[in-house]
């Protein structure tokens, strides 16, 4: 239940932001979700898209530097408590988060956690075994 | 192994015979010169020494250098000390600062001249019995000419392919059964780019041993061109002010150092800022003296290559002092708070991280009175993270490498690919907006 990410290294210069967007719009590239991750110096740009190979292409040929890792997708009621009680089970496994962002639905009912883990297998398995709902790609995708 | 020497006794003197040697032939060329060319002997009154003067070894230090701008102002025969009819050959320089350089041979001076190059080629381990294909360029070049007379005076095959038309000299290899490799370095990366292409296996090829030369070439390049064309690949170094190819050779026993013909050669490391000869063992610019040259000899030349001597004994044998790889160009030094900064070391330091070779371009400031160096790196694929702490971990890592092995503080930041200028397709390494 691991998504592909796109990670895209950012040099802190305004515009390079837009020109991404902008290049996977031309290509018909779907963005499902994104955060900036920032320092004084470098941003890490990470992507949810509806193709990935196709948007690791065209950020290549942008010139980009691009890397593709695997995140986990969480779906959880969009009301107060939903993040929660996901740290929660991951906290009594004894994982830690690298990072998440999160976006909402279309609906807006639902809202989308999305997680990397130092341990990505045993998060699966304390998420599976708090019944949380972990979304493929496909899934985020057609939402 | 058995060690094969082409002149046993030059190469294999004890430091003090070869001294001896270096001594009276040093003298007797300081004499000449003084006697036949004006420029050395004007400069040698200016500094007010006297041929006689030269009494041991050291006293070289008293003798003025020689720089390229020598040779430029007394284009093209000024420093020549042999009438015309005596010079049998020319050779010249690219010139692409200005006027070429050009040097000249007499007929004992090529004799000279293609039994160090077959000296040097019996240190690469090749006999008579070897198939030599020179893809050194032939022309005013000294690499293509240089070579081919040392292979001859060998006794081996010569094939003299020269430069250009890869695929052709692949066919040669081929059907000629080439055993040996002359050519530069990156031209070897492209013949075996080439036979990749073609479909062709090195492993089915004779190809054997290269000696590559003339232009620097880092330890990674060795690694690949050995694994790409399945050959050992040695060193050679030599310049035309000096002789051409063949001044100093590394030897098939060890890979680190060239041993310097000291015979024909003395070699000086001195300071690029004070002029100053440093000790034996320390880093420095190279400097020659030329001992048996005829028709152009030359007094203390300074290449602007760095490099170190190394006087341990060689497992081959052979006594001759070596001279490390060269690392750098005096003309890309830096001077960062009183210490000297080549952008090599600073390359050596990333590719140490990374395993690989990054864009980089160093930036050199000055804020108040203090020198400050940022360095900028490209991030590659093999670099990059999603996670920031890994690439702080990575930027903190190079700027400990390089305060480790530099004494240096800098700043060290990661920047989008293509991002740092290049000119012609090479990377500029160096921005110095220093007003000094
Ligand atoms: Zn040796």
């Amino acid at each position: 239940m691991r998504v592909e990410q796109i990670a895209v290294f950012l040099e802190n210069k305004s515009g390079r932001l837009a020109e991404i967007t902008a290049a996977l719009a031309g290509a018909g590239i779907n963005i499902r979700a994104l955060s900036v991750a920032d320092t004084a110096d470098f941003g890490i740009l990470r992507l949810i898209v509806d193709d990935v190979a196709r948007a690791r292409q065209v950020l290549k040929d942008g010139g980009f530097t691009v890397g593709i890792t695997n995140v986990i997708a969480v779906e959880v009621d969009d009301k107060s408590g939903g993040l929660a009680s996901v740290l929660k089970s991951i906290d009594q496994a004894g994982i830690n988060v690298e990072y998440m962002y999160a976006f909402v639905n279309k609906s807006g009912e639902n809202a989308v956690l999305i997680f990397r883990f130092d341990d990505m297998d045993r998060a699966i398995t304390a998420l599976q075994e708090g019944r949380f709902s972990l979304l493929s790609g496909a899934q985020i995708c057609s939402l | 192994m058995d060690t094969l020497f082409w002149e046993e006794e030059m190469e294999t003197l004890p430091r003090a015979g070869l001294e001896s040697i270096q001594l009276r032939r040093l003298r007797h060329l300081v004499a000449r010169v003084y006697k036949t060319v004006a420029p050395y002997r004007a400069k040698m009154d200016a500094a007010g020494v006297k041929p006689e003067d030269i009494q041991s070894l050291s006293d070289l230090a008293r003798l003025p250098f020689t720089v390229k701008d020598d040779l430029r102002d007394n284009y093209p025969f000024g420093l020549f000390t042999v009438p015309m009819e005596e010079v049998i050959r020319v050779h010249a320089s690219s010139g692409t600062t200005g006027k070429p350089t050009v040097v000249g041979y007499t007929k004992k001076d090529l004799e000279t001249w293609a039994g160090l190059m077959a000296r040097a080629l019996t240190c690469a381990g090749v006999t008579r019995r070897d198939m030599i294909h020179n893809s050194y360029g032939y022309g005013l070049f000294t690499g293509g000419l240089g070579a081919h007379y040392g292979a001859e005076r060998l006794g081996a095959t010569v094939i003299p392919v020269s430069g250009g038309n890869t695929k052709r000299q692949i066919t040669i290899m081929q059907d000629f059964g080439s055993t040996v490799l002359l050519a530069t370095p990156s031209y070897a990366l492209n013949l075996a780019d080439t036979m990749a292409d073609l479909g062709v296996d090195p492993a089915s090829l004779s190809l054997r041993v290269g000696v590559f030369g003339a232009e620097p070439w880092s330890e990674n390049m060795r690694e690949e061109v050995e694994r790409k064309l399945n050959i050992k690949a040695v060193d050679i170094y030599g310049l035309s002010e000096v002789m051409g190819p063949g001044v100093s050779m590394e030897c098939l026993q060890t890979s680190h150092g060239m041993h310097i013909f000291e015979d024909h050669f003395l070699p000086e490391i001195i300071d690029p800022d004070t002029g100053e000869v440093l000790p034996p063992g320390e880093q420095g610019e190279l400097v020659f003296t030329t001992l048996t040259k005829e028709a152009f000899p030359i007094i203390r030349y300074r290449t602007k290559d760095i490099s170190r001597l190394i006087y341990d004994t060689c497992e081959c044998g052979r006594t001759l002092v070596r001279m490390e790889k060269v690392t750098g160009r005096t003309d890309d030094m830096l001077i960062i708070r009183g210490v000297n900064v080549f952008p090599s070391q600073i390359e050596h330091v990333l590719m140490g991280t990374e395993g690989v070779e990054p864009h980089y371009q160093l930036i050199v400031n000055r804020e108040g009175s203090l020198d400050t160096m940022a360095v900028d790196v490209e991030v590659s694929e093999q670099m990059f993270s999603d996670e920031v702490k890994h690439l702080e971990a990575l930027t903190r890592k190079i700027q400990v490498d390089i305060k480790d092995l530099l004494g240096v503080t800098c700043k060290v930041r990661l920047v989008e690919p293509r991002t740092i200028q290049r000119s012609e397709g090479k990377a500029q390494r160096v921005i110095d907006n220093r007003k000094i």
